[in-house]
């Protein structure tokens, strides 16, 4: 397992006010995403837990991108990998930030 | 005194060495090695029929079985290298030369022959345009070929996968050629005639019906997530904008995902009548709900689907159908269908390059070209308009008085930037390039030109070709839907958000698109059983795709 931790400031916050939310499982090649309002509306943390080594430049480009296009400020996210490939965690992380605006 | 008449005579001869194994016109399934002995000459050129599905599988068998002292040196010209015997019989010397068109099953063992230098290659062809030498330098002396079943004459019956028999039996038997069939069983009567008798010299009573490859059938369980974007990208950037009524598309899982869309997303988009109403295309069985909604007015077929039958001859307003019911495909004529008479190809490939090349060789395969290089590329004996096309044609730009510029067919690439294993779509060079170097070819197979696409769609949105304006522009366009490959990431990001803002680049919430629709609940059936239920249990899938 690797475990990586991104964090990010924001000038966009999460709109809504859903406290969390959960999209995806963990099964090969997909991802579990757990969003949680909890941090400060200009703050984005995104930690990852998984099996594939060695990606780590990926999963900072992939969450970097999702922060600068999506709103995501105040979100501690935290991702259950099963070896996604980045357009299924793009794909999920999105799905998640529009679940948190409900 | 000149003699006019050599064919003729050799051709003669070879019927009466013929005649002495069969009677009439009938050869027993033992006595086909011994026909095959007697007819051929060293040397002939000999078309054996390995279609996209259909495969003359006991002829093959029975050709490699011949002895290659009597029968060697063949010129083996037949479009698809897809059963182990097309191969077998370049290892023994039976075959020297090959001029064909698809390879896929066999595409590891043909690179490894090619490699080793076993094969004498000619070229590896398109269809239309291999069946076009079939006339002009590459005429058969003899061919090979399979029906369904035939009577003592020689009737030919070949059902619904008549694929490339006609083409095949035109080109040998009207240029003084010898024209063998191998059938299922010999009748008293054919349900229809397809072959005329007159044209088959010999009939065979295989000992097993020709195999067929279900080539086209792709299972709606497998169809993932990104898939189901992809396909809602094209649905709205795409058919919508350019109103696509008349098209062909690929065998892969994203145009299967468009295809299980129609009747969901595409009916919230109000599309049904709109788009994708006439069709150059084999029966897909993931095309059954979008017919069974009203979406499809018309297909026309390369061939048959396995399983596909009973449905088509229910549906004989949608399908060409003979007097016995039954569907009548013919590869030539849908190849030219889909090249002249329609204003979009959509269909994915391997890999792409910065230019828009695009192949669907790795080093270690090679599959052929098929089809995809006719239906994907412009065609510039095109004289009929359509809205479609000619605003394609503006899009490319151009200078003048508008009656004067020619449209563009659509060309659309539909790739994941990422295919199986994490092996990058987009690449610096492709493949084909030291495919080509290694042995020798002057031209790289490539299956798509980058002139001839015009889009491309992935995951991460749509890059309009058509608007670019030059070489840069085109690069970045490319790079700029490439996602998180090694191509994509070396980006210029300045350039690429100047592209978007141009709308030459679109990202799904630039169209709009709700990421949470893009979910498996949105895909018109779920599962094969699905497609069962749509046809009224009239699909009847393969063994190997039924899971319950």
């Amino acid at each position: 397992m690797e475990s990586l931790t991104f964090r990010h400031t924001t000038t966009t916050p999460s709109p809504g006010s859903t406290p969390r939310a959960i999209t995806g499982v963990v099964a090969s090649g997909n991802l579990e995403v757990l969003l949680e309002r909890v941090l400060a509306p200009d703050a984005c943390e995104v930690t990852i837990e998984t099996p594939v080594r060695g990606y780590g430049d990926v999963w900072e480009a992939v969450v970097a991108d999702f922060v600068a296009r999506g709103p995501a400020g105040g979100l501690r996210i935290s991702i259950n990998d099963g070896g996604a490939r980045p357009d299924a965690v793009a794909l999920r992380l999105a799905q998640g930030a529009r679940l948190m605006e409900a | 005194m000149a003699d006019w008449s050599r064919q003729r005579t050799s051709r003669d001869a070879r019927i009466a060495a013929g005649r002495a194994r069969a009677e009439g016109k009938v050869v027993a399934a033992g006595d086909v090695v011994a026909l095959l002995e007697a007819v051929l000459r060293p040397g002939d050129r000999v078309c054996l029929e390995g279609d996209n599905q259909k495969q003359a599988d006991g002829l093959a068998r029975a050709l490699a079985a011949c002895d290659p002292g009597t029968i060697h040196d063949l010129h083996m010209v037949q479009s698809g290298i897809v059963l182990p015997e097309h191969l077998d019989v370049f290892e023994t010397g039976i075959a020297r030369r090959l001029d064909y068109s698809y390879s896929g099953p066999q595409g590891a063992r043909i690179a490894r022959m090619l490699y080793a230098g076993q094969i004498e290659l000619g070229a590896v062809h398109t269809y239309l345009e291999l069946f076009a030498r079939y006339f002009v330098d590459l005429t058969p002396n003899v061919a090979l070929i399979a029906g369904v079943c035939a009577d003592r004459d020689g009737n030919l019956y070949t059902g619904p996968n008549t694929e490339d028999t006609p083409t095949v039996v035109e080109a040998t038997h009207f240029k003084n050629g010898v024209v063998i069939a191998q059938v299922n069983r010999i009748v008293d009567r054919v349900p229809r005639v397809d072959i005329p008798g007159d044209r088959i010299d010999f009939v065979v009573e295989a000992d097993r019906p020709f195999y067929v490859e279900p080539l086209f059938t792709r299972d709606p369980a497998a169809v993932t997530e990104t898939q189901i974007l992809i396909a809602m990208m094209a649905l709205k950037g795409i058919y919508a904008e350019y109103g696509i009524r008349r098209l062909n598309h690929g065998i892969g899982f994203g145009t299967a995902a468009i295809e299980l869309l129609l009747p969901t997303y595409g009916e919230r988009l109000g599309l049904k009548g709109k788009v994708a109403t006439h069709w150059a295309l084999n029966p897909h069985p993931t095309l059954i709900p979008a017919i069974e909604a009203g979406f499809v007015e018309q297909i026309h077929c390369f061939g048959s689907e396995v399983g596909m039958d009973r449905y088509i001859r229910e549906r004989p307003d949608v399908f060409f159908t003979g007097a016995d019911g039954s569907l009548r495909s013919n590869r030539a004529l849908c190849q030219t269908a889909g090249l002249y008479a329609c204003d979009m190809f959509i269909g994915a490939t391997l890999q792409i390059d910065l230019a828009g090349h695009s192949s669907t060789v790795t080093q270690s395969r090679v599959a052929g070209f098929g089809g995809a290089p006719n239906m994907g590329s412009d065609p510039h004996g095109r004289r009929h308009p359509s809205d479609t096309w000619l605003k394609a044609g503006r899009e490319a730009g151009g200078a003048g008085d508008p009656a004067l510029m020619r449209g563009r067919k659509l060309v659309v690439q539909l790739v994941e930037t990422f295919g199986e294993g994490l092996v990058p779509t987009f690449v610096e060079r492709l493949d084909a390039m030291e495919l080509a170097r290694k042995i020798g070819l002057e031209l790289a197979p490539v299956m798509i030109y980058g002139d001839d696409v015009t889009h491309i769609v992935t995951e991460e949105g749509i890059a309009n070709l058509l608007l670019c304006r030059d070489a840069d522009e085109r690069e970045q366009a490319i790079r700029g839907v490439a996602g998180y490959t090694e191509v994509g990431r070396g980006r210029d990001r300045a350039k690429v958000e100047a592209l978007r803002a141009r709308k030459i680049i679109r990202r799904p919430e630039d169209l709009g698109i709700e990421p949470l629709d893009a979910d498996r609940s949105l895909l018109a059936a779920r599962s094969i059983k699905d497609l069962v239920h749509w046809s009224g249990g009239l699909y009847e899938p393969p063994a190997k795709f039924r899971n319950w």
